[in-house]
């Protein structure tokens, strides 16, 4: 039994039940009745490399605060098998509840005393008024909404968008199930009933995205044309978004046959004139490491969006790490500019997914986004996207140039870019060539072309965005990292006055300010996933500076914050 | 209107004196000057290889992309813009060993490419080794002891991946060449034009002597649309077999006339400012 911090005021629901049994839409639909009554939310769902059968659980972390992470406690479980009852009775926290089917045959004998068991007959009341056993998932979401004093018009209204492609029939009997579902809790639970879900007084509409939602409607709305994308855990989502809306918004979703091909499709497309894109995990990176320097070498934009997940070779693939940092920054032969960004939620997926657009652009190369399997597959609230946005295409001209040189040289070292087709000649040759792109093995043009495409680094590093410090600026201890842990530690870093966090988003060029703040800090903590504390690494390589406390895991779970918190209070005590 | 000495560039050839390359650059060149394909409207893409040096004496604009990887790169250009000519140059090194996926892949799909094939059955810019149209038994660097692979058809694998259009030629007829290119790229589909051509510095076996005295030229006698017929065509070879000409020829829908979003403009041209509001609203 895990004691309840109520400072953290964070209510944590979870779903439990066998893959294939809709887990993940019926935890949506609770998640949107808690934004639409006005609260923050955080998903986090785990389920095995399986279609159907095996142990399915989401978490909903319900907040009138931002949250950010998952919660190693439980307030409210809802169990339809009794695998989740088993595996999750040591989360529940004293006066947690468990919702489970009474109709169905459950042990819940191990469940502590000090729990409020629930048990609703779901199986009769959907049959009662006619639904199928598909209903289930709406009647134990009636029951909840109803036990955690939510608003039953939020839930219809719900229903009535969800089943939209389905009639109003399929809508009518949906509402009637959870309806039955909702009064059943008033008339038998009368005295369980909370106000989690009451609304509250001012309601902002917010989106609910995970982290690939959030990266393919940036990318829409940064004008992306073509992606070409090969289905990997954990960004396989973000095919199924762009391709869903590609008639409608005019571009092209392209399946490749392997992610080779990928990159080398989204580079014609790019050198043509698309905004052009690619997207995988660590082992498709890989095989796209060969087009990664082709990119680079021709300087035709393309944004790679990398979503990690344990390594090596297949690894743990339905879970989530942080070790392919060093992949991403050394991946390929040579030396070209390389240009890495890391997000940490969905929010800086859709904000740094517009920023490596722009950066593909104007630096006229690759640039990689790095997300994390809980970043990926993490649903957040956050405030409603809009479309306005400004895309600069950079130096780029579509106009017939007398004696164009494609590759001439600049202080900046980007040149005029244009394309195919309007009449201009030059060449995209990944062998070393010169201004208007003929290959050469002279020693001056190798130089003369090496240094004008490494030039591009020193331009970027004096725009590159400060690194963000969270917290106080002074504090006896620093917390440095990367990625989804940035949702933890800002919620572990509330229990103390003393600890602040800097969170890195850019890798490539290193950030300038990281170094200034690392020196000022009185300690340090890395926090990482991965074995060897990657960005560590990184940082002493840039900056010189040690850290020598670690905060490392690498068994494909997220860090919890109450990790965190331990970690804190032992180095603070020394 | 495409004049010969507009597609000069300042880059003399590099290829051996006699080699194949010659015929099959010249050709391209013909049918370009005929055609009208300059860099307003054709754009060339190549793999590596001999073959692959055409770009820097070619002007019309190009890419010379990867070992094995130009036909995923001209797959990229044409659905960006498919009003542009897109003229695949490649080997049987790049596009049957290394780029053998992508091959395979852009036949099927039928991509509106014209794919030529600089098949001098030898790997030529790393010295003399074997490839997969190298016969069976042949001596190379990387065979000393014969070859003991047995030899791929590049026209057999498109015809059955699902390519529309499969042609041969020969490196020692320019003019029947020119016919071809240009027959490949008039079709609406991916179009191979497999391209015999000897190596006089590394092959001793396929020669001009070889291909002039075991080639043919199909006449009108033979139907390019039965399907099981070119296959068998495309399987022969040896002692005055070897059929020269269109083998095979289908109408089918290509890759890029079947997506509706670049049905009346190509996708350069299609507005990216979007108003995504609606789509937002799915999400709340």
């Amino acid at each position: 039994m895990i004691n309840f911090n109520p400072q953290m005021e964070i209510f944590s629901l979870k779903i439990g039940g066998q893959a294939g049994q809709g887990i993940k839409s019926a935890g949506l639909m609770l998640a949107k009745v808690a934004t639409r009554s006005g609260y923050n939310i955080y998903t986090y769902t785990e389920y095995p490399s399986l279609i159907r059968g095996g142990h399915n659980i989401m978490q909903i972390c319900i907040s009138q605060e931002k949250v950010g992470a998952p919660q190693q406690y439980t307030n409210f479980l809802i169990a339809l098998n009794q695998e989740t009852i088993d595996k999750h009775i040591c989360e529940l926290i004293t006066r947690a509840s468990v919702l489970y089917d009474s109709t169905v045959e459950l042990d819940v004998s191990k469940i502590s005393k000090d729990v409020k068991l629930l048990p609703v007959p779901f199986q009769e009341l959907v049959n009662k008024i006619g639904g199928s056993k598909l209903m289930l998932n709406t009647a134990t979401q009636g029951a909840t909404v109803a036990l955690l004093g939510g608003d039953l018009q939020i839930l219809n209204d719900l229903i009535s968008q969800d089943y939209a492609t389905s009639g109003p029939e399929m809508i009518d009997l949906n509402q009637k199930v959870a309806k039955e579902a909702y009064d059943y809790i008033q008339d038998n639970f009368q005295d369980k009933i909370t106000n989690i879900l009451k609304p509250l007084a001012n309601i902002e509409t917010k989106m609910i995205v995970n982290g690939n939602e959030a990266i393919a409607l940036s990318a829409i709305t940064s004008g992306m044309q073509y992606a070409a994308i090969y289905p990997m855990t954990p960004t396989s989502n973000i095919l199924t978004v762009l391709s869903e809306n590609q008639q409608k918004y005019g571009f092209i979703y392209k399946q490749p046959e392997d992610e080779i091909a990928a990159i080398n499709m989204a580079i014609g497309a790019s050198f043509a004139g698309c905004r052009s894109m690619v997207a995988t995990s660590g082992g498709g990176f890989c095989l796209m490491s060969e087009g990664y320097g082709l990119a680079a070498n021709i300087e035709t934009p393309l944004v790679i969006i990398e979503g990690m997940r344990p390594g090596p070779a297949t690894g743990v693939p339905t879970w989530s790490d942080q070790g392919d940092l060093h992949l991403v920054l050394h991946a390929h032969q040579g030396d070209f500019p390389r240009i890495v960004l890391a997000a940490g939620d969905s929010q800086e997926s859709y904000d740094l997914t517009k920023q490596c657009f722009d950066l593909a652009d104007k630096y006229q190369s690759p640039v990689i986004l790095l997300v994390d399997k809980n970043i990926c597959e993490g649903d957040q609230s956050i405030p409603m996207m809009t479309s306005e946005n400004s895309i600069n295409r950079g130096k780029f001209s579509t106009e017939m140039i007398p004696n164009y040189q494609r590759f001439a040289p600049s202080p900046d070292g980007i040149s005029l870019r244009s394309i195919p087709g309007v009449g201009n000649f030059f060449i995209g040759n990944s062998d070393e060539h010169d201004p208007f792109g003929y290959s050469t093995e002279n020693g001056d043009v190798r130089n003369s072309s090496m240094e004008k495409r490494m030039s591009k680094i020193k331009t970027l590093e004096n725009e590159l965005p400060k690194q963000q410090l969270f917290g106080p600026n002074v504090a006896d201890l620093t917390i440095v990292s990367w990625g989804s842990n940035k949702g933890a530690i800002l919620q572990a870093i509330k229990s103390f006055d003393d600890v602040n966090y800097l969170h890195i988003t850019h890798m490539s060029p290193f950030p300038q300010d990281v170094k200034t703040i690392l020196e000022n800090a009185k300690n340090i903590l890395d926090i990482e996933c991965n074995f060897t504390g990657q960005l560590a690494e990184l940082i002493r390589e840039k900056t010189g500076i040690e850290i020598k406390n670690k905060l490392l895991k690498y068994d494909g779970r997220p860090i919890y914050p109450e990790e965190i918190i331990k970690k804190i209070n032992s180095l603070i005590k020394i | 209107m495409t004049k010969l000495e507009d597609l000069l560039t300042p880059c003399p050839p590099n290829w051996c004196p006699g080699c194949g390359d010659f015929a099959i650059w010249g050709a391209f060149k013909n049918a370009a000057v005929e055609m009208g394909w300059d860099n307003t409207n054709s754009v060339m893409v190549a793999g590596i290889g001999c073959h692959g040096h055409i770009i820097n004496f070619t002007k019309i604009t190009s890419v010379e992309g990867l070992h094995g990887r130009a036909i995923p790169v001209a797959t990229g250009i044409k659905s960006a813009n498919h009003r542009l000519n897109v003229f695949v140059f490649t080997g049987d090194g790049d596009s049957m060993a290394e780029g053998g996926n992508h091959f395979v892949h852009a036949c099927r799909r039928n991509h509106n490419l014209t794919v030529i094939l600089h098949d001098n059955a030898i790997y030529g810019l790393t010295v003399g080794q074997t490839s997969p149209t190298s016969p069976h038994g042949f001596k190379t660097k990387s065979t000393p002891d014969g070859n003991p692979d047995y030899p791929i058809s590049p026209m057999t694998l498109a015809i059955a991946s699902g390519a529309t259009f499969v042609a041969r030629g020969y490196a020692g007829d320019i003019v029947g060449l020119t016919d071809l290119i240009i027959k490949a790229n008039k079709h609406d589909g991916f179009a191979l034009v497999d391209i015999l051509q000897p190596c006089v510095t590394f092959n001793k076996e396929y020669t001009h002597p070889f291909f002039q005295e075991n080639t043919y030229k199909l006449d009108a006698s033979y139907d390019p649309t039965n399907k099981a017929e070119a296959i068998k065509k495309s399987l022969e070879w040896g002692p005055k077999k070897i059929a020269l000409g269109i083998l095979y020829q289908k109408k089918k829908p290509s890759y890029e006339s079947q997506i509706p979003q670049i049905k009346d403009k190509p996708l350069i041209e299609l507005p990216t400012k979007k108003d995504l509001s609606e789509l937002f609203k799915k999400y709340t």
